[in-house]
């Protein structure tokens, strides 16, 4: 099997892969990160969101051997428990989850998307997270802690 | 009980990771009787103080719980339940959740039961305030001071003048060597300091930075990947599987078949899915499926097991005297849980022992299943529980445990199981039962009702394995093992006392059985005759199991009433409800949402494209495991059909409230759950299979939109018992949301989901 490289989180890592083997795999599997989830495996969900040059992409259905030129970001390579992103505590500010399990999706998505449109109004912010899923339904919070996330920003 | 070393050893781990553990330590011989929960013998006696709490030398506080946490919260509220009681802070609690090696059996963690369990006045709550009086006890002649003249708090027994002794210096280490006291004292509410107070979740900064560990990310040494290959069709059996068709593919180290469970393992979790994607198998045709389209007549004419839950037996004759007889039928469809994540379950089988990491709701049942699967004694078996994705329910959790043990019981080596998202949709998961729920009811010339009768049909086939039926789940099923179906039974004459679990029983009747009226209403000519009948789809709890379902039917039914004497909906409740804690969240919801009193439907119907209108539905959750009333406002599209939710206005009395921060994010989650529910969300069929079998088949309401406020009453009855919180907002929503748009256009739905076109086809009927 080929060695692909990868950057993710600041690191670059060499990994013996089959170039189709899905992004999702290899993080989880052969990086053993967390933070991107086994959703649905479609590209419906989110779960397995990660950045990609800043931008939120479906690592599910994303092979790997096309993303060796990228930065890549996952919700652990954002910020730590002692030292988190902004957005990450937005949402531990607004207890934005039950059981977490989406919180890429959630996360990620609004972060790549407020970044390129830093004056986002509501409805655009729904628009951007409107294929993203959270099955314990924890939105209204969801939604307070992407805006108190934008609101900082503008401090 | 065991050694307190070969705990604390293994606790000193991360659970996932301590795999070459041995068990023998862990295993002493059946100390106690059988357990309560319905639960069997375990080596844990729940009787024992020393199996629910250890206090280290470090005096910190390790409290073992068989009630696990699926992001509803019981993480948090426990730990704060056992700091509050030993009085110490909430980060020198340590808490084991569900671990049949550690955690005394209490059965499943679900139905709303884990508060009511561990919050009153037994099991947890209790080993606590036992805990906390023993080490009075032990400090009385440590410091020369009678037991009654000292206090505990923040780690320490005080006496007067300051002198103490810490908790730690106390134990030592060692055992209690006691057996629960149920004398022992529960700290009052009034002196609460950290139950009852908002606590944010323990483990919010761990999840929103990845850090979390999820049974999904449970890696061990060796581990393989496995990924199961379910039939195409309902009923279909396995002819042939052809290993040659996927001979050659990198990394498959084993094809594994049992009966009609196929599986594939490979060393990669891409090789697997390759594999199960390739393996040919050829199936039998299957039993085909009746209609959906005429599924709720289909269910009503299959022989049936009759429950009579009340009789008074004189409805006949009441209808034939009333003024008024009202009809209606409702219906409900089989609705998926739809966890987020596909399930996954890590299995370690061996020839004499078995480890398996699973986020089940119910670890010592599905150790059962597991040792039969394996050929296994039970106690060589060991399930420890590790967090999945949300549940709501029985999920795929236990199939996905299943399957990685039949999977590592074949190879003998670690496997790791995770479902696809059409294996979780299709074939994972016990949906919600269909329902088709028929009323009928007599008003009398003033109004009142005089007589109601109900009779609900359901549907069943499998359910919760308990400890002795694998095949209540897909995986035990195709092994060989048959799930519980339903036998056909006549009702008999209720007895004992009335049993309304299932909110079968309207709120708005009496509920007399035997002499005793146990119900929450006025109405005293009454009858509930619930049919139940075989199922052509697995089907288990789903967040308000038939609770939902029922209180659809009851409370639009109710709504149908009142405005056919042209009542207040809200009056007219009142009117009919006796037992004062509904009442009292009744009118604290139509007093928060400013209630205008007036008949529905409202009287400036049919102009404008958006139609407006606001509903209530209320339920004592299982007849008494809670109390809440709902007001939902929704605009109606009277062109597209689409119907959105404005506001929703909640009162609610679950009780003293553990955690009122956990409390309301279970009532925002449950009721967009709800609306998801009621708006979109439908298991569907064709003449074989399941075809809902992902989230562009099966809807649910994204992140996108528009969330509507929700304000919250919560009455804190700090002085009552504490109950379930978590399924209680979720079975009044469809009714809300249904009465709301009646009231909106005049028109009534009375089948979930309120899909835009069943809206317009309902506008249409309606001109």
């Amino acid at each position: 099997m080929p060695t692909i490289s990868l950057r993710v989180n600041g690191g670059v890592h060499a990994v013996d892969i089959d170039p189709e083997t899905p992004l999702l795999y290899v993080l989880s599997d052969e990086l053993h990160l967390r933070g991107p989830k086994f959703g649905c495996g479609l590209g419906q969900c989110g779960a397995c969101t990660v950045l990609m040059n800043g931008r939120a992409v479906r690592s599910c259905i994303t092979p790997v051997g096309g993303v060796t030129d990228a930065e890549i970001v996952t919700l652990e390579g954002l910020g730590t428990p002692a030292k988190p992103h902004p957005i990450q505590q937005a949402f531990i500010d607004e207890e934005a989850a039950q059981c977490g399990f989406c919180l890429s999706g959630v996360i990620l998505s609004a972060k790549a998307f407020l970044d390129r449109n830093p004056k986002a109004t509501d409805d655009q912010i729904r628009q951007a997270l409107a294929g993203v899923l959270c099955r314990c339904f924890a939105h209204a919070r969801m939604f307070k802690a992407i805006r108190r996330y934008e609101n900082t920003r503008h401090i | 009980m065991t050694t307190g070393l070969s705990r604390r050893e293994f606790l000193t781990g991360s659970g996932a990771l301590v795999v070459s553990f041995s068990m023998a330590p862990l295993l002493e011989p059946l100390a106690s009787g059988q357990g309560q929960f319905d639960t069997h013998m375990s080596h844990i006696n729940p009787e024992r103080l020393d199996s629910w709490i250890a206090v280290g030398a470090d005096g910190v506080v390790t409290a073992y719980t068989g009630k696990c946490d699926f992001g509803q919260g019981m993480y948090t509220a426990q730990t704060q339940l056992i700091a509050e009681e030993l009085c110490v802070p909430i980060d020198r609690v340590r808490l084991i959740q569900c671990d049949t090696s550690v955690t005394p059996d209490q059965g499943t963690t679900s139905g709303s039961q884990s508060t009511p369990t561990n919050f009153n006045s037994s099991d947890l709550a209790q080993a606590a305030a036992t805990a906390r009086e023993a080490l009075i006890n032990m400090a009385a002649p440590n410091l020369g001071v009678p037991a009654n003249l000292l206090t505990a708090a923040n780690g320490f027994i005080s006496a007067k003048g300051g002198r103490r002794v810490s908790y730690g210096e106390l134990i030592a280490g060692k055992k209690f060597n006691l057996a629960l006291d149920l004398k022992a004292k529960r700290r009052p509410p009034s002196e609460w300091t950290v139950l009852g107070k908002p606590v944010p979740s323990l483990d919010i900064e761990a999840l929103v930075t990845g850090q979390f560990e999820f049974v999904h990310n449970v890696r061990v040494p060796g581990m393989l990947h496995g990924r199961v290959v379910r039939p195409p069709a309902v009923g279909a059996t396995v002819v042939k599987v052809d290993e040659g068709s996927v001979r050659g593919i990198s990394g498959l180290v084993m094809v594994v078949v049992r009966k009609n469970f196929v599986g594939v393992v490979a060393e990669k979790q891409s090789q697997a899915i390759t594999a199960a994607a390739k393996l040919k198998v050829v199936w039998t045709s299957g039993t085909g499926l009746p209609s959906q389209k005429d599924f709720y007549d289909y269910i009503r004419k299959q022989p049936s097991r009759d429950v009579l839950f009340v009789d008074s037996q004189d409805v006949k004759q009441q209808l034939a005297h009333a003024a008024t007889v009202l009809k209606a039928t409702y219906c409900h469809p089989y609705q998926a849980h739809g966890s987020i994540g596909a399930s996954c379950a890590v299995a370690d089988v061996h020839a004499d022992t078995a480890t398996v990491w699973s986020a089940t709701q119910s670890v010592y049942p599905t150790r059962a299943g597991v040792a039969t699967l394996a050929g296994l004694p039970v106690d060589n078996v060991r399930v420890v529980f590790v967090r999945g994705s949300g549940c709501y329910g029985l999920n795929g959790a236990d199939a996905v445990s299943f399957d990685a043990a039949l999977l590592s019981h074949a190879i003998q080596r670690p496997v790791r199981v995770q479902l696809s998202r059409a294996d979780e949709m299709a074939w994972g998961e016990n949906y919600g039962a269909a329902c088709v729920i028929d009323q009928r009811a007599g008003l009398d010339a003033t109004g009142t009702i005089v007589a109601w009768e109900c009779q609900p049909w359901t549907v069943s086939l499998g359910g919760r394995p308990g400890y002795d039926r694998p095949g209540n789940v897909i995986t035990g099923a195709l092994a060989g093992y048959p799930p519980q179906t339903v036998a056909p039974q006549a009702s008999s004459q209720p007895q004992g006392e009335l049993r309304n679990g299932n909110n079968a029983v309207p709120s708005y009747v009496v509920g007399c059985v035997g002499g005793k009226c146990g119900g929450t209403g006025t109405v005293r000519s009454e009858r509930v005759l619930a049919h139940t009948v075989n199922s052509p789809f697995f089907t288990g709890p789903l967040r308000s199991p038939l609770r939902l379902q029922n209180t659809f039917a009851h409370e639009c039914f109710m709504d149908e009433l009142s405005a056919h004497a042209k009542a207040d909906p809200v009056a007219f409740r009142l009117r009919h409800l006796r037992e004062p804690r509904i009442v009292e969240v009744v009118k604290a919801a139509a007093q928060a949402a400013k209630w205008d009193a007036r008949p529905a439907p409202k009287s400036d119907l049919r102009r404008g494209q958006i139609a407006t209108g606001r509903g209530i539905a209320c339920v004592a959750y299982e007849g008494d495991n809670g109390y809440v009333a709902l007001i939902a406002e929704v605009d109606v599209d009277v062109e597209s059909g689409r119907v959105r939710a404005k506001r929703f206005v909640l009162a609610q009395d679950c009780g003293p409230i553990s955690n009122p921060a956990g409390m309301r994010n279970q009532i925002e989650g449950g009721m967009l759950q709800g609306l998801s529910r009621a708006l979109g969300e439908e298991v569907t069929w064709d003449d074989r299979q399941i075809t809902s079998t992902n989230w562009s088949t099966y809807h649910s309401l994204p992140l996108g939109i528009e969330v509507p406020p929700i304000d919250c009453v919560l009455i804190n009855r700090a002085d009552g018992s504490a109950m379930g919180a978590g399924e209680i907002v979720i079975t009044v929503v469809a009714a809300a949301v249904g009465n709301a748009i009646f009231d909106a256009t005049g028109a009534r739905l009375r089948q979930v989901p309120f899909t835009a076109a069943r809206m317009k086809a309902a506008l249409e009927a309606r001109s």
